[in-house]
């Protein structure tokens, strides 16, 4: 028997609006097949009993690492724009929000 | 013997002893570059700049860079279209210290776009080929560092690790590849695409190269939050000690199905030679192998499907956008020119973390991370390693599993459990199936390096294979 979908090509388009990336109708559609193939595969973890796992966020157990606020030299502000296709009198260019 | 035979460690005693000088290095590399790059496709990027006399340990060595390691002046494309025109204005911690060593960034290696695939043909510009059969991947996702390496068009390469992004090329192209103990060497300025997994490694023609580009690479570093700040070991000083009573841990899982014969095969020919060598291997079980996987590639989308919104193409890359069209559909539009695999990963990512499914997917994956830690943990307080292949086959052909997501994702197998847990790992040559290198993997509780050098060391000099592909 054909499990249920997962993921909808609307999800899919949800997910691609969410995560803003532009695409095609058939990337829409390959997109979704796919997801649905994975998230089938990956269903393994459902047999594991989890209930009083705590969750590993990070394999080094540091909290908080501080140090003094000093001013230390960075990137000039000519260096920090260098790469942005777009600026005007020191600052980055964006396109228009609202 | 030519310069470009002698491993990094042999090249930098013969030009600091002025046997060779640094422009007989360049030239003979990049010689070897012209010669064989139009095919092999290593480089993305040659570093064509002026290069000033170097100074330190490595005197001059041409060291080749994977291209998600930021390179100041030095284009840095991550293997993608949205970053074919970045060039960072300053160097990664480990770019520093190789310069600080003398090294001479011989330029910049294909890999994976955002390092996101296991064979380089993620790649926005060309897949790599691999030395040893041309119709071959090298793995990926540092695919072009091994080429570079196993195809001496670089003295050694640094790859980056996020589920086997080093030792898997390693082991295909009949190289070393290392990849460290979480938080040993630092991530500032590799472009990130899952910060709790990944690690920058050294991928070399020996193992003792290995320990070389680790004693310049390693360390504490404050521009890195999760560097972990410990005394700086001298790897170099492990590679001669014996084995004599080491406890060697054969998980069963490592042989599961999927397993080629002859890499079962070579692999098990190396346990039997670190028995012949004074070792004791048990065999065990890893019963978490089989949810690794999924696991990895949960959290691992998800981490990348956020750290991959910087690319709005505003403050770097490049912009795809119309004049006067909104925030929304420029940054829409920008990022249409990721590639169909990391469009994939980072929707993925998307669905995982979102409400009504983080629960599901990512945090489960989080629990099942624990599980494997731990899983490990019981077996380092009977084992000092573990082994097993790093790759369950040899290399396949270029475009035998691009259209199948899952089958490409299986290549990763035994190597992601290694960055779910945070252990170190290396793949060193242990033999070839087919005519094909197969990779030993070697595994040992954090901060272990020298431990895994010695080990791999001694299966060198054991097998003395012939790692020099037929070009």
């Amino acid at each position: 028997m054909e499990s249920l979908k997962i993921v909808s090509k609307e999800r899919t388009e949800r997910l691609a609006f969410l995560s803003k990336i532009e695409l095609e109708e058939k990337e829409k559609e390959e997109i979704t097949h796919q997801l649905n193939r994975i998230l089938e595969a990956f269903k393994t973890l459902d047999e594991l009993d989890l209930g009083e796992v705590e969750p590993t966020f990070h394999v080094v157990e540091m909290v908080n690492v501080l140090r003094e606020d000093q001013v230390k030299s960075s990137l000039s502000q000519k260096e920090a724009l260098s790469s942005a296709s777009k600026t005007k009198d020191g600052f980055f260019v964006a396109p228009k929000i609202v | 013997m030519r310069l470009v035979d002698l491993t990094l460690f042999e090249l930098s005693e013969s030009l600091r002893s002025g046997e060779f000088t640094w422009q007989d290095a360049i030239e003979a590399y990049s010689e070897q570059i012209k010669r064989y790059d139009d095919e092999l496709n290593a480089y993305i990027t040659v570093n064509g700049a002026e290069l000033s006399p170097p100074t330190g340990a490595l005197s001059g060595a041409p060291i080749a860079v994977k291209d998600n390691i930021c390179t100041k002046g030095l284009r840095t494309t991550c293997g993608s279209k949205l970053l074919e025109n970045y060039i960072p204005p300053y160097d990664a911690t480990v770019v520093k210290r190789l310069k600080e060593a003398g090294a001479i960034i011989i330029g910049k290696t294909n890999m994976d776009e955002f390092a996101m695939g296991s064979s380089t043909e993620n790649s926005a510009f060309f897949p790599s080929k691999n030395p040893w059969d041309k119709s071959r991947v090298p793995g990926g996702s540092s695919g072009g560092s091994a080429v570079a390496v196993s195809a001496r068009e670089a003295a050694a390469a640094l790859g980056s690790d996020t589920g086997g992004s080093v030792r898997c090329p390693a082991s295909f192209c009949g190289i070393v590849g290392l990849k460290p103990t979480y938080g040993l060497v630092s991530r500032f300025g590799l472009v990130a695409f899952a910060n709790s997994l990944e690690q920058i490694g050294p991928m070399t023609r020996d193992v003792r190269d290995c320990a070389l580009m680790m004693n310049v690479i390693a360390g504490y570093d404050e521009m890195d939050g999760t560097s972990v700040n410990r005394p700086r070991e001298d790897y170099l000083s492990y590679l001669e000690r014996d084995i004599k009573g080491l406890r060697i841990g054969v998980p069963r899982e490592f042989f599961g199905e999927g397993t080629e014969e002859g890499v079962a095969r070579e692999v098990w020919r190396s346990i039997h030679i670190l028995e012949s060598l004074g070792g004791k291997y048990s065999e065990t079980n890893l019963p978490t192998l089989k949810y690794a996987l999924p696991t990895y590639y949960l959290i691992a989308m998800s981490e990348a499907s956020s750290n991959l919104a910087r690319y709005d193409g505003i403050r770097y890359g490049v912009r795809a956008e119309d004049e006067g069209m909104d925030w929304s559909t420029s940054y829409s539009r920008t990022r249409s020119l990721f590639g169909m695999e990391v469009k994939r990963r980072v929707i993925l990512g998307t669905f995982a973390l979102s409400a009504g499914y983080y629960e599901g997917y990512y945090l489960k994956a989080l629990k099942v991370r624990t599980l494997i830690r731990k899983d490990f943990e019981r077996l380092f307080k009977e084992f000092d390693v573990i082994v097993g292949p790093t790759v369950p086959t040899t290399a396949f052909r270029l475009g035998e599993k691009v259209a199948d997501p899952l089958a490409m994702y299986m290549t990763d197998i035994d190597t992601v459990t290694i960055n779910l847990a945070g252990i170190p790992a290396i793949s060193v040559p242990c033999g070839f199936s087919d005519g094909m290198p197969v990779g030993l993997q070697i595994m040992a509780p954090p901060f272990m390096e020298g431990r895994l050098l010695t080990v791999a060391k001694r299966i060198e000099d054991e097998l003395k294979l012939n790692l020099a592909p037929p070009l």
